[in-house]
């Protein structure tokens, strides 16, 4: 099927691409270091406050982290218009966008988990005995971040000043899906944990409906 | 400047309906001032309430109508449709931005407070700022082909976010419950109130279009002095 | 538009399963804003001709190479190769994409990738088998075997061109569309690609080749086609004489 063969190779490709410069990666774990830290000055950390700011503040700055990583998703292809051989080549124009959705995903989701044990020890929250729905959620969240992201990223290329452009489209679009990884979140480091499904609900929502939009309106990103 | 046929009834068309609107906004000031029943507890100014919510259901209207010219452009790609979803991107952001200003204007003296994070002025408050960010990609973006299909796409994702927004606040509101403000949804409407509602609403409704129209004309005017432009520069 | 193409080809098909395309243009237009890229532009290309495309900077040349590569999308007009017709809507069928390459202006190769993981990529894409030996040969016959664990961003110019030349080999295409593609290539470069070309035509491939230089390559041509301002101002095959149209380009 010539949408997986081809997502599946263009992943690899990003995966191989960043796993030699290995910068996106480290940059992004920073960040959300920089970012968690910094926002830790700005209220008493004490246990009961913890909780309550916590989780909002760890999605806001995979929020913040994920506009500018996901930045270079296509500016990399005008670099030897490489974007062109990908179009040229007998796959789905969807196919270019599921495999860096699929890339972004990926690096998104490692700097994630290995950020969450770091944020669980600054904040003296539990997270072992529901680290399998924090995974859960992290997941869901991350693929409405990668999704919208790497279509804006896409659109941003063309627009004058880029760089901000797509922090500002993303972070408004955004919104359910900070809202609801936030809230399920929370849930899950309270005392005692709940697990929300509602939240994990509107982010399925969230995913299914816009990777379907990502694949109805691809190829029309790509034109000249 | 010389009038074809066409564009002289396209003006009486707009003089028409610039009336029909002065008079039903006249129709609906009236009627939210003074046929409208007092409130019990919040006096005068709760009559912006009228104006409040309806602004909001406008924009909703204004920002649908640009979904389907970014729809149509996508399908078609005649020009027109990018027309119509830039001039109602524009119009809506206008109406929100009433939403906006008449909710502390109101919630201050009734309240005592000039903002609250309620889930309908909290999701106006985000597909604000995503249409500000629709339109702000138009002016950066130069070559006016890919502007449109760039905006086409962008306004699609921000439209199909619009009931996400909605629900994923309103979700949100649930989990952490607030003092209920500006009239929640269910709250019973006396008759009359309703009456005059639905007269405000179609009163903006009416403004709506026309504003849309003449921003849309604006459009068509400019893209055909550009293509006067190019031809003469051809010859 | 039926008849466009001739059943008769040139020379024999380059395999069977893949015989050079032919590619006609109709009333192509291609605007930017204000600015006119392509005018009203109709031409014929038939199985297995080379045709020099001539003219000028900003002639638009490269434009249209790229609508027939289908990476531009005409504002109006419509191509058909053979009988198929791609003018609205995605580029044409993939089994068509697979029967063209392209040599473009930038090299459309990862600088942060190695020549053999950029031919592999290419050849992934295009689902092609006997992949590892292609790509050997294929790095041999470009002489850049020796470098074929290097990255990219290590080549010098004339590597780079070449590899990019390699790699639109690589898959045997039926329709070859090069722009400018001598650029950087010193003397034993030129020569390669020469020959190269020559094989290509007794195989049947169908070249378009733009060019705004002398070139050896040039030889080979059998037709050219001169571009100003968008249209076609001289075609050899309505007229214009052949090698008058090339020495023009000495001047």
């Amino acid at each position: 099927m010539n949408l997986a063969r081809g997502a599946r190779i263009i992943l690899a490709k990003e995966l191989r691409t960043e796993f030699r410069a290995r910068e996106l990666l480290s940059t992004t774990i920073v960040f959300v270091l920089l970012v968690i830290v910094l926002f830790s000055f700005t209220f008493d950390p004490t246990s009961a406050e913890s909780r309550r700011f916590g989780p909002g503040l760890l999605w806001l700055a995979f929020l913040f982290a994920g506009s500018l990583m996901l930045q270079p998703s296509f500016l990399r292809e005008q670099s030897n218009d490489t974007l062109a051989s990908l179009r040229m080549a007998p796959i789905e124009p969807f196919a270019i966008f599921l495999g860096k959705i699929a890339a972004n995903l990926f690096f998104m989701l490692l700097a994630e988990l290995f950020l969450l044990p770091v944020f669980a020890v600054l904040y003296n929250v539990s997270i072992v005995p529901v680290f399998g729905s924090l995974t859960l959620v992290l997941f869901l969240g991350t693929l409405g971040v990668a999704t919208v992201g790497t279509v804006l990223s896409a659109i941003s290329v063309h627009a004058r000043m880029r760089e901000l452009m797509l922090p500002l489209l993303l972070l408004p679009a955004l919104t359910p899906v900070l809202v609801a990884s936030a809230e399920v979140t929370a849930g899950l480091m309270a005392q005692p944990p709940v697990l929300n499904t509602e939240g994990l609900l509107l982010l399925v929502i969230f995913d299914v409906v816009f990777l379907t939009a990502a694949w109805l309106v691809a190829e029309y990103l790509l034109e000249e | 400047m010389s009038t074809t046929p066409k564009a002289s009834r396209s003006q009486t068309i707009h003089w028409l309906g610039s009336i029909g609107v002065i008079a039903l906004m006249t129709v609906a000031g009236y009627a939210a001032l003074f046929v409208a029943p007092e409130e019990r507890s919040m006096g005068l100014i709760q009559r912006i309430f009228y104006f409040h919510a309806t602004s909001g259901m406008t924009a909703f209207v204004a920002f649908f109508l640009c979904f389907i010219g970014n729809i149509l452009y996508i399908v078609k790609r005649e020009s027109r449709w990018d027309w119509l979803a830039v001039s109602s991107a524009e119009v809506g952001v206008a109406f929100n931005t009433v939403v906006l200003v008449t909710g502390p204007i109101w919630a201050r003296p009734v309240w005592g407070i000039w903002w609250t994070w309620d889930a309908r002025l909290t999701s106006t408050f985000v597909l604000w700022l995503l249409y500000i960010s629709f339109l702000l990609l138009r002016t950066l973006v130069d070559d006016s082909n890919r502007r449109a299909v760039v905006s086409a796409v962008f306004g699609i994702f921000a439209f199909l976010d619009v009931p996400l927004v909605y629900m994923s606040i309103r979700w949100w509101r649930t989990q952490h419950p607030q003092p209920v403000l500006f009239g929640g949804p269910g709250s019973g409407l006396d008759p009359q109130m309703r009456a005059v509602f639905y007269t405000c609403w179609v009163a903006l409704l009416g403004l709506m279009t026309l504003l849309i129209r003449q921003r849309y004309r604006l459009e068509a005017l400019r893209h055909e002095v550009q293509e006067l432009r190019v031809q003469v520069e051809t010859q | 538009m039926p008849g466009v193409f001739e059943t008769d080809r040139v020379s024999a098909p380059h395999n069977a399963a893949d015989p050079a395309l032919g590619i006609a243009f109709q009333e192509i237009e291609k605007r930017y804003g204000d600015l006119f890229a392509l005018r009203r532009v109709s031409l014929s290309i038939r199985p297995g001709e080379m045709v020099a495309l001539v003219g000028a900077n900003g002639s638009g040349k490269s434009t249209l190479l790229r609508v027939a590569a289908g990476l531009v999308r005409p504002s109006s007009g419509r191509i058909e190769f053979g009988t198929r017709s791609i003018a609205e809507g995605p580029y044409g069928s993939l089994a068509l994409r697979r029967r063209i390459a392209m040599v473009g202006h930038s090299i459309m190769l990862y600088d942060a990738l190695t020549a053999e993981e950029n031919l592999s990529l290419f050849g992934q894409l295009h689902d092609l088998s006997g992949l590892p030996a292609l790509i050997r040969d294929g790095l041999a016959a470009a002489g850049l075997a020796q470098r074929s664990s290097s990255l990219v961003r290590t080549f010098s110019r004339g590597m780079r061109q070449r590899l990019a030349i390699a790699r639109a080999l690589l898959s045997a295409p039926g329709l070859l569309l090069l722009d400018e593609p001598t650029t950087g290539l010193d003397v034993q470069g030129i020569a390669w690609f020469t020959d190269t070309l020559r094989r290509l035509r007794r195989g049947g491939c169908t070249i378009v080749m733009s060019t705004h230089g002398p070139s050896e390559a040039l030889r080979l041509a059998t037709r050219a086609v001169r571009l100003e301002a968008g249209r076609v101002a001289a075609d050899s095959a309505k007229g214009a004489e052949l090698t008058s149209m090339l020495d023009f380009q000495e001047n």
